[in-house]
C-alpha cells in the first residue's frame, strides 16, 4: 500500500508540476499584454513566454571564464526545482497538497527563500561585477522582507491554534478549509486585514517585479543577476522567475481567499473537486493581475536601501499592528 | 564593505541611448568616484565639411545629432550668415523658431520618458512616447521628415507655414495643454518617483557657474541663462522669454535630476506658448533671401570672413564657428561646440556619493548626445595603445595644425 501511495504521489506530483509550470506561463503572457495594454500598447502574442522559453532551451550555454561552473550551472537548477516543490505543499482548491502532511507554511516560506539564495549563488558564481552587485542586492531585499512574512505566518498560525481552528495551526490546509476572516470577530477582522496587505506588499519583493525588481534592474544593472546566463540556464530562471510570480498568488490565495465555490453551488464528490481545482486557479490568476500586473505598471522602481527601508519599517510595521490587532481581537 | 570595485556603465548599457564608458569606484552601492571615457562614436563631421560647400554642409550638420537635428543646422546657417552677411526674411527667422520650439517640445518629451524607464517606469515612459508622436505628425506636415527636417537653408527656410500647417499646430497646442498636465503629475505625484529622483546627482548653483553648466542642467541649479532671454536670436527678441529656473515656481533649486524634470517639463509649457505666439504674430514676405541655389553658391565663394552664432538648443548653448575664404566654394574650417560637451564636465562631480542605480540617471539627467560631443581619440592601432590627448599637448597640436592651415593657405 505504501508503495502504491507513493508512486500515485509521485504520478500526481508530476503531472501537478508541468501543469503548474504551464499556468504559471500563460499567467506571464496574460501579465505582459495586460500590462501592455495599461501603457496603451499592443504587447506580446500571450503564448511568447512559452516561445521564448523553447528558444531558449535551443540555445547554447555559455559558461564564462571567471564562473565557478558548478555553482553557475546548478543555480538554475535548484531555483527552478524548489520553485516547482513550493507546490506540493500547497492545497489545490478542495485537493489537499500532495505532500500534504509533510510540510506546512514554515517549508513553502524557506523553499521560496531558497530559490532565492539559489539566484544569489548563481549571480555571485558568475565572476561579473554587475552580477554580483545583483546578487547583493537580492540578498539585501530577502532579508527585508522575511521579517514581514514571518511575522504575518506566524500570527496566522497563533490565530488558527487560539480558535481552534481544525487542523495543524501552520499547515496551509487549515486556511483553506476555513475562512480566517469568520473566526477572529471585529477587531481581528482589521488585524488579519493587516497582515494581508503586509503580505501582498511582500509580494514584488519576492517576485522579484514591480517596484521591487531591483536585483534584475535592467536599466541600471543590466538585469543583474542573470546578465552572464544563456541557453537552458536561462530558460530554468524564466521557468522560475514565472513560477515565484505565480507561487505567492497561490499562497495568498490559499490563506486569505480560500472560499470554495463547489461547496457553495453544492456540487460533490468529483464536481467539488474539479470546480474547485478551477475555481483554485482562476483565484490565483486574478491575485497575480492585481498584485504583479497592476503594482508593476503603476510604480517605478525603488533603490535597494529605500525598499529595504520600505519592508522593515513600513511593512513590518503593518504586520505588527497586524499582529497586535489580531492578538487583542482573541482576547476580547 | 571597505574593498573598493570598478564597474563600467557602458559603453553599451539598456539605460543609455549612445554609447559612452563611466568606470565607478564603488563601495557597495556608493559611488566614491566616477571617470568618464567618451570615444565610442567619433566620426569626424567637422572633416567631412572640409569637402563640401556651405549647402551641402546643411544636410551633413543636420545629422550631427536626431534629436537637436534642427538646433544644429540653424546655428551652423546663423554662422554662415554671420561670416557671408546674408540677411533672413523676417517671415523667414519666425518658421525657424517655430521648428526650434517644436523641437524642443519633442526633445523634452523624449528625455522625460527616458528619465522615466531609467527609474524602471516603464508606464510614464511609453506615456511619454506617446505624446511625443503628436509634435512628430506636425514635423512631419512641416517637411515631410520626422528626424532630418531639412526645413532651413541660407538665408531662410524652404517650406512655408500652410493654413493646413497653422490649424495641425493649433490643434497641437491644444491637445499638449490637455494631455501634458497628467503625464507631468503622474511623474511628479507619484512616491517612488520623487524618491528616486530627489536628491539625486546635484549640482550646485556655485558648481555649476564654475564648471559652466549650460542650458537645462544649469537653469536646474538656479543659474538664470537662457540664450533665448539673455541675446536673443531669430525672432525671440520680439517674445520676451524669460529663463526657467526652479526657484521661480518652487521657491528653492535643489539643482538635482527632479529639478532638471521641473525645468524641462516647464519649458515644455513655454515652448507652447511660444509657438502660440510665433503662429500669431507670423509675418508676410518671402521665406528666402535667394531663391536661385546657384546664386547663393556663387555669393558664398566669394564670401570670405569667419561666421560666429550660437543658440539655445534644446540641452543649452549650442555654438558654431565657421572660416569661409574668398574664392573657395567649400567650407574652409568649421567647430562644432555641442551642449553636452560643456555639461559632461560635471559628470564626476554629480556622481560622488550617489549610489550604483543612480548613475545611469545621472548620465542622463543632462540629456547627453554623445555624438555631438565626441571630438578626439588618439589610438594606435600598430601598438593598441589608446591614449587621451592631455590639455597641453592638445594646444600645441592646434597651434601646430593653424602654423599649417596658414602655409598651405587655409586648407
Amino acid at each position: 500500500m505504501v508503495v502504491v501511495s507513493l508512486i500515485m504521489r509521485l504520478i500526481a506530483g508530476a503531472a501537478l508540476m508541468i501543469l503548474v509550470a504551464a499556468l504559471a506561463f500563460l499567467f506571464e503572457g496574460v501579465d505582459r499584454v495586460v500590462h501592455a495594454r495599461m501603457q496603451r500598447r499592443i504587447g506580446p502574442p500571450v503564448f511568447q513566454p512559452f516561445l521564448d522559453l523553447l528558444k531558449l532551451l535551443g540555445k547554447e550555454n555559455i559558461v564564462p571564464r571567471r564562473a565557478v561552473a558548478w555553482a553557475f550551472n546548478g543555480a538554475p537548477w535548484v531555483a527552478a526545482a524548489t520553485m516547482l516543490l513550493v507546490f506540493l505543499y500547497i492545497p489545490i482548491g478542495s485537493l489537499p497538497p500532495i505532500l500534504g502532511g509533510e510540510g506546512d507554511m514554515i517549508l513553502i516560506i524557506y523553499l521560496l527563500g531558497l530559490s532565492g539564495v539559489a539566484m544569489a549563488v548563481g549571480g555571485f558564481a558568475s565572476g561579473n561585477p554587475i552580477a554580483n552587485v545583483g546578487a547583493q542586492r537580492e540578498m539585501i531585499l530577502m532579508m527585508s522582507y522575511e521579517l514581514p512574512l514571518a511575522v504575518v505566518v506566524s500570527t496566522l498560525a497563533y490565530v488558527a491554534y487560539k480558535t481552534g481552528m481544525p487542523g495543524e495551526p501552520f499547515s496551509l490546509e487549515t486556511f483553506s478549509g476555513m475562512s480566517v476572516w469568520g473566526v477572529v470577530g471585529k477587531v481581528g477582522f482589521l488585524g488579519i486585514l493587516c497582515l494581508f496587505l503586509a503580505l501582498v506588499l511582500v509580494v514584488p519583493g519576492e517576485t522579484g517585479k514591480g517596484p521591487m525588481d531591483i536585483p534584475e534592474a535592467k536599466t541600471e544593472i543590466l538585469e543583474g543577476l542573470i546578465i552572464e546566463y544563456s541557453g537552458t540556464n536561462l530558460a530554468m530562471f524564466k521557468i522560475t522567475f514565472a513560477l515565484r510570480a505565480t507561487a505567492m498568488a497561490a499562497v495568498i490565495v490559499s490563506i486569505f481567499f480560500p472560499w470554495s465555490l463547489g461547496s457553495f453551488l453544492g456540487f460533490g464528490s468529483v464536481f467539488l473537486y474539479a470546480l474547485d481545482f478551477l475555481w483554485f486557479w482562476v483565484k490565483v490568476f486574478v491575485v497575480q493581475i492585481i498584485f504583479v500586473t497592476f503594482m508593476r505598471t503603476a510604480f517605478g522602481r525603488f533603490k535597494i536601501w529605500q525598499a529595504s527601508e520600505f519592508y522593515l519599517i513600513k511593512v513590518a510595521g503593518l504586520s505588527i499592528a497586524g499582529m497586535i490587532l489580531a492578538s487583542v481581537g482573541l482576547v476580547i | 564593505m571597505d574593498k573598493k570595485y570598478k564597474v563600467p556603465i557602458g559603453p553599451v548599457h539598456v539605460g543609455l541611448k549612445e554609447p559612452i564608458t563611466a568606470w565607478l569606484d564603488l563601495e557597495g552601492e556608493r559611488i566614491v568616484g566616477a571617470t568618464v571615457r567618451p570615444g565610442a562614436i567619433h566620426r569626424g563631421i567637422e572633416f567631412m565639411a572640409r569637402d563640401r560647400n556651405p549647402i551641402q554642409v546643411i544636410y551633413l550638420s543636420e545629422r550631427i545629432c536626431g534629436i537637436c537635428s534642427f538646433s544644429h543646422v540653424t546655428t551652423f546657417l546663423r554662422a554662415v550668415e554671420d561670416a557671408a552677411s546674408i540677411p533672413v526674411p523676417p517671415r523667414a527667422q519666425y518658421i525657424r523658431s517655430l521648428v526650434l520650439e517644436l523641437e524642443r517640445l519633442h526633445s523634452h518629451m523624449l528625455w522625460a520618458g527616458v528619465a522615466c524607464y531609467t527609474i524602471g517606469f516603464d508606464s510614464a515612459f511609453h506615456l511619454g512616447m506617446a505624446l511625443r508622436e503628436k509634435v512628430m505628425d506636425v514635423l512631419e506636415v512641416l517637411s515631410g521628415n520626422r528626424v532630418n527636417y531639412g526645413v532651413a537653408t541660407v538665408g531662410g527656410v524652404r517650406w512655408d507655414v500652410t493654413p493646413e500647417l497653422a490649424k495641425t499646430v493649433k490643434q497641437m497646442v491644444k491637445y499638449y495643454k490637455q494631455e501634458f498636465t497628467p503625464f507631468y503629475d503622474v511623474v511628479t505625484a507619484d512616491p517612488i518617483a520623487k524618491a528616486r529622483l530627489r536628491n539625486v546627482g546635484v549640482l550646485t548653483y556655485e558648481e555649476a557657474l564654475r564648471h559652466s553648466a549650460v542650458g537645462p542642467t544649469a537653469r536646474a541649479s538656479g543659474v538664470r541663462c537662457d540664450l533665448r532671454e539673455s541675446s536673443p536670436y531669430e525672432a525671440y527678441g520680439d517674445f520676451s522669454v524669460r529663463a526657467v529656473v526652479p526657484q521661480d515656481y518652487y521657491g528653492k533649486a535643489y539643482g538635482d535630476v527632479f529639478d532638471r524634470f521641473l525645468v524641462r517639463v516647464h519649458e515644455v509649457y513655454q515652448s507652447l506658448e511660444i509657438i502660440e505666439k510665433v503662429m500669431a504674430g507670423l509675418p508676410e514676405g518671402d521665406i528666402m533671401w535667394e531663391k536661385n541655389l546657384n546664386k547663393v553658391l556663387a555669393f558664398l565663394k566669394k564670401a570670405e570672413g569667419t561666421g560666429w552664432a550660437s543658440i539655445e538648443a534644446p540641452r543649452g548653448d549650442d555654438t558654431h564657428v565657421v572660416h569661409l575664404k574668398g574664392g573657395d566654394e567649400n567650407v574652409t574650417w568649421w567647430k562644432v561646440r555641442a551642449p553636452t560637451y560643456a555639461n559632461a564636465i560635471s559628470w564626476p562631480l554629480m556622481f560622488k556619493n550617489n549610489e550604483l542605480a543612480d548613475a545611469p540617471l545621472i548620465i542622463n539627467s543632462i540629456d547627453p548626445c554623445i555624438s555631438c560631443m565626441e571630438r578626439m581619440l588618439a589610438t594606435d592601432s600598430s601598438t593598441g595603445a589608446r591614449k587621451v590627448v592631455t590639455r597641453a599637448e592638445l594646444l600645441e597640436k592646434c597651434r601646430e595644425k593653424t602654423r599649417r592651415l596658414m602655409q598651405n593657405g587655409g586648407r
